[in-house]
């Protein structure tokens, strides 16, 4: 498959601190590629510096097998994490603004549709709400037809109704044949819509791969839930806990019916047990001691 | 390229025009100003000036009694030509040159140049008068008219460099130079289209200030409205492009507040706004050559006043062409997308 983006070693340093400490990872054509991690990770530090937006101390960035230069301005759609637009223009004022920056231009009704921006056009963009105003955001991201798109932290923000709806536009934009590079905090979002991921922790790049691959390799099978308060003290010394957090005991098993029948004497209130599929949130947890929303 | 930049130049003239509150206050100032001085100083400079015909800079008093005279205030001059027609508009109240024959020059229309010719003349203690006297005719300048190129270059040296300096600060602090800088727009494309935007936008202001102005006040026009268009067209370019080198790294809006006062504050006191820079110090007087706006309005009021040709105001046009050439050219080299 045809490498889109390739990301050598990059180091971004500033006084006192590496933001970025040798991160490398490809994205091949065609997918979504997620860059996950707790706020302060590194990861918009990493997009930016792949953006051309900031310089990396080291590393190089190559865009189909070249370093990334004019061919991947005007190839590349950009959503940032916080930007501000033009002051006093209307939704599709902005549109247009943007969509005449580049050679290649994406077809302006289709462009609005897509994003459902049909009954915003003439709204002065100052006055949207954070979803209509992450759709307009995405909707310049894509005035040149990219074939590779950034999203940062896209639905951060926003409620759970505006996030599935979002959700819903970038797979379209997928759908399409664009390669996608989403940076997110959202372990939900991320195994939502990523084929590939890296997570990442202080700088670095901690573990790579499919979000299901990962899972499979980390974990051989259920999660069982259940608050601390339940349990006797004698099941309390015993460490066979995969973590406690928050007051919640979770324990991993490959047979649950063996494992609640271990634990029924040791349990005051069978109420509260859970049992779920380990998710990302679970494998972040693993690898770095610490939650993700920290 | 040009596609870009026209994009960048209609954004900013859209968000201009919109803004109805900082419009307003562009059009409104320089009006108010004028009108507001027409009136309260009545039209007319409210000090006695006389010109002294020699080559030094300096005044010495002991040539003549008159020099001593209190409330007078005396400018050495060694351009002839200039200083006779500036006693037949009325700027200067008298031309007087002493040596082996003394003679004052005094225009018979002028009220204030009566009364030092009198002052002059009982100065004088020999009998009878050792000095000859020639008449000079024309017409006075009012205030108004010497003033108006000054409030409107100082117009268009705030809303040049405010308009410009602030504005890209607020487009770096608040990230939209950043979201342009991940598009193919380039450093130059977007100053082009913000020198442009603002030139456009100023100039048409100030037109329109001046029309209704000149219509109103009558103010004097002696020269080509062609030439006064030029003027204020390369004056409005240079003052933006100083206005972008303030604004090509700051990041923080009060610091680019500081700066840009620092800079227009002794550039509107140097430049000749309010007062001419005539009698003061070499020092002082090529120190405001380096100002853009001294050069507007000397050019302004050459044409404006005196009816000064193209090729009159040339040398002014060629400097503000040399210091805009000067401050785009360090503007695009230190400039900043983003802030750090």
């Amino acid at each position: 498959m045809t490498t889109v983006l390739e990301a050598r070693d990059l180091i971004k340093e500033y006084p006192g601190v590496t933001a970025v400490d040798g991160v490398s990872f490809s994205v091949p054509e065609g997918i979504c590629f997620g860059l996950l991690g707790p706020n302060g990770a590194g990861k918009t530090t990493t997009v930016e510096i792949i953006e051309g937006v900031i310089s990396a101390t080291s590393g190089e960035v190559y865009y189909y097998g070249e370093p990334a230069g004019a061919r991947f301005r005007q190839e590349a759609g950009i959503q940032f994490q916080n930007t501000a637009l033009q002051d006093f223009l209307t939704v599709r004022e902005t549109i247009e603004m943007f969509r005449a920056l580049y050679n290649q231009k994406a077809d302006l009704d289709e462009l609005i549709e897509q994003c459902s921006l049909e009954d915003l056009l003439d709204r002065d963009n100052r006055k949207l709400s954070g979803g209509q105003r992450q759709r307009l955001l995405l909707a310049v991201a894509l005035v040149n037809r990219p074939r590779l798109i950034f999203l940062d932290e896209p639905t951060t923000g926003l409620d759970p109704q505006a996030r599935r709806n979002f959700w819903d536009l970038v797979q379209s934009i997928r759908a399409q044949g664009a390669s996608i590079v989403l940076t997110t905090h959202y372990m939900d979002e991320a195994q939502v819509l990523c084929d590939d991921i890296a997570i990442m922790d202080a700088g670095k790049i901690i573990t790579q791969g499919s979000p299901d691959e990962l899972l499979r390799q980390r974990y051989k099978g259920l999660i069982i839930e259940l608050p601390i308060s339940d349990l006797t003290d004698e099941l309390r010394q015993i460490e066979h806990t995969l973590y406690e957090n928050l007051g919640i005991v979770e324990i991993v098993t490959s047979d649950v019916s063996s494992s609640l029948q271990q634990l029924s004497p040791h349990v005051t209130n069978l109420n509260h047990i859970k049992i779920r599929q380990p998710n990302l949130e679970d494998l972040f947890l693993d690898l770095t001691g610490h939650t993700l929303r920290t | 390229m040009l596609a870009r930049i026209f994009a960048i130049f209609q954004g900013r003239n859209r968000e201009f025009l919109r803004d109805k509150a900082s419009f307003a206050w562009n059009m409104l100032l320089p009006v108010v100003l004028i009108f507001g001085l027409s009136f309260a100083l009545g039209g007319d400079r409210n000090a006695y000036t006389v010109g002294v015909l020699q080559d030094s800079d300096v005044i010495v008093e002991e040539q003549h009694p008159f020099l001593g005279t209190r409330y007078i205030r005396f400018v050495p001059t060694s351009d002839k030509d200039n200083a006779l027609r500036k006693v037949s508009r009325h700027q200067l109240d008298l031309l007087v040159e002493f040596g082996d024959a003394p003679r004052y020059w005094v225009n018979p229309d002028s009220a204030k140049g009566y009364f030092v010719e009198l002052a002059l003349l009982q100065s004088d203690t020999t009998e009878p008068a050792a000095i000859d006297k020639e008449q000079i005719s024309g017409e006075a300048i009012r205030y108004a008219d010497w003033v108006l190129p000054g409030i409107l270059g100082m117009n268009m040296m705030f809303s040049c460099m405010f308009g410009v300096g602030y504005v890209v600060v607020r487009y770096r602090k608040n990230g939209f130079l950043k979201r342009l800088r991940a598009t193919p727009l380039t450093a130059f494309e977007f100053i082009s289209a913000q020198v442009a935007s603002r030139m456009v936008l100023i100039t048409c202001i100030t037109v329109f200030v001046f029309a209704a102005t000149h219509m109103i006040l009558d103010t004097r026009m002696e020269g080509s409205y062609f030439t006064l268009f030029l003027v204020a067209v390369v004056g409005a370019i240079s003052m933006v492009s100083l206005g972008l080198i303030i604004s090509a790294r700051v990041t923080s809006e009060e610091l680019a507040g500081g700066l840009l006062n620092m800079v227009n504050w002794p550039m509107m006191l140097l430049s000749g706004v309010w007062f001419s820079l005539e009698g003061a110090g070499p020092f002082v007087q090529n120190l405001a050559n380096i100002f853009p706006l001294t050069h507007v309005l000397n050019a302004a009021r050459s044409v404006m006043l005196d009816g000064a040709t193209l090729g009159d105001v040339a040398p002014s046009l060629l400097a503000l062409t040399a210091l805009s050439a000067v401050f785009i050219g360090i503007g695009a080299r230190v400039f900043r997308w983003g802030q750090y």
